[in-house]
C-alpha cells in the first residue's frame, strides 16, 4: 500500500514540476496572449455578412486593387489551402481572412503590430467551392478582396 | 499532449520573414469518430502572438477554419540579427504553448 501511494505521490509530483515549468515560460510570454480577448461572437457567425458586422461593425466594405491573394484557384485538398496576403496599403493594423461558405466562415483575424508589415500567410479549411474575402483594416479604414477558390472534392485532382 | 512550437527565419524583400508552425489537431467539432459514432470535440488554437524582443508584432485569433498544425507567417521590418522571436498561443481548452528563436540563427 505504502508503494501504490508513494508512486502517485511521485507521480503527482512530476506532473506538478513539468506545470510549473510550463507556467514560468508562459511567464515569459507576453501577457496580452493570457487575456481572454478571443471575439467568440464573429467566430460564432454562420454568415460571412454576420462575422464582419460582429468584428468591424459593417459589412459594407469597398474592394481595393492593392491588396493582392496569392491562393490556389483550384484547391484540392479542402483540409489544407495556402493562402497569402500581401498588400502596399500604408499602416495595415490588421487582416482577416472569411471564406464564406464555411459553416463559420471567419477563419483568422490578424492584428499586425511594431513593425509588421502588410503581409500575412496561413493555410486555412475549405469545406467547398467558395469566394474568399481578404479584409484589410489600413489606416483605420477596412478594404476588401476577393477571390474565388474551388475545391476538388475527394482530392483527386479533377 | 505535447505540441511542439517551430519557428522560422528569413530576410525577404529587406524585411525579416517569420513563420510559425505549431503541431495542434485544430479540431473541428464538426467530425464523428467513425468508430464510436460520438462527435469528437473541438480543439483548437484561439489565439497566437509573436513577439520581436518582447513587442508583439502579430496577435492573431483564429478559428476552426484554421488547417491542421498552423503555419503562420508574417514579414516584420527592424529586426536585426540576434533578436529573440518569442511565440505564444492558448487553445479553447486552455492548453497554452510557447516558442522562442534567434533572428538569423
Amino acid at each position: 500500500m505504502t508503494t501504490v501511494s508513494r508512486r502517485t505521490f511521485l507521480k503527482g509530483t512530476v506532473a506538478g514540476s513539468v506545470l510549473a515549468v510550463a507556467a514560468g515560460a508562459g511567464l515569459l510570454a507576453p501577457r496580452r496572449v493570457l487575456a481572454d480577448s478571443w471575439p467568440a461572437a464573429a467566430f460564432s457567425e454562420k454568415t460571412a455578412q454576420g462575422a464582419l458586422k460582429a468584428l468591424f461593425g459593417t459589412d459594407n466594405i469597398p474592394l481595393s486593387t492593392d491588396i493582392h491573394v496569392r491562393a490556389p484557384i483550384q484547391a484540392e485538398n479542402g483540409a489544407v489551402v495556402p493562402i497569402e496576403v500581401s498588400t502596399t496599403l500604408p499602416n495595415v493594423e490588421s487582416i482577416s481572412l472569411v471564406v464564406d461558405k464555411n459553416p463559420f466562415p471567419l477563419v483568422c483575424h490578424a492584428r499586425l503590430l511594431n513593425g509588421a508589415q502588410g503581409f500575412f500567410m496561413a493555410r486555412m479549411k475549405m469545406g467547398q467551392t467558395s469566394i474568399v474575402r481578404v479584409v484589410v483594416k489600413s489606416n483605420g479604414a477596412l478594404h476588401e478582396a476577393t477571390q474565388s477558390i474551388k475545391v476538388t472534392v475527394g482530392g483527386c485532382g479533377g | 499532449m505535447a505540441h511542439e512550437t517551430k519557428i522560422k527565419t528569413r530576410p525577404k524583400d529587406g524585411a525579416t520573414e517569420i513563420l510559425v508552425l505549431v503541431s495542434h489537431p485544430m479540431e473541428t467539432g464538426q467530425r464523428t469518430d467513425p468508430k464510436t459514432k460520438k462527435k469528437i470535440p473541438a480543439h483548437f488554437i484561439e489565439t497566437l502572438t509573436i513577439s520581436v524582443n518582447g513587442k508583439p508584432v502579430l496577435e492573431a485569433d483564429m478559428s476552426i477554419g484554421i488547417s491542421k498544425d498552423p503555419l503562420l507567417g508574417i514579414l516584420v521590418k527592424g529586426p536585426k540579427d540576434g533578436d529573440k522571436v518569442n511565440v505564444a498561443w492558448r487553445d479553447n481548452k486552455g492548453e497554452t504553448g510557447a516558442g522562442e528563436a534567434v533572428v538569423g540563427g
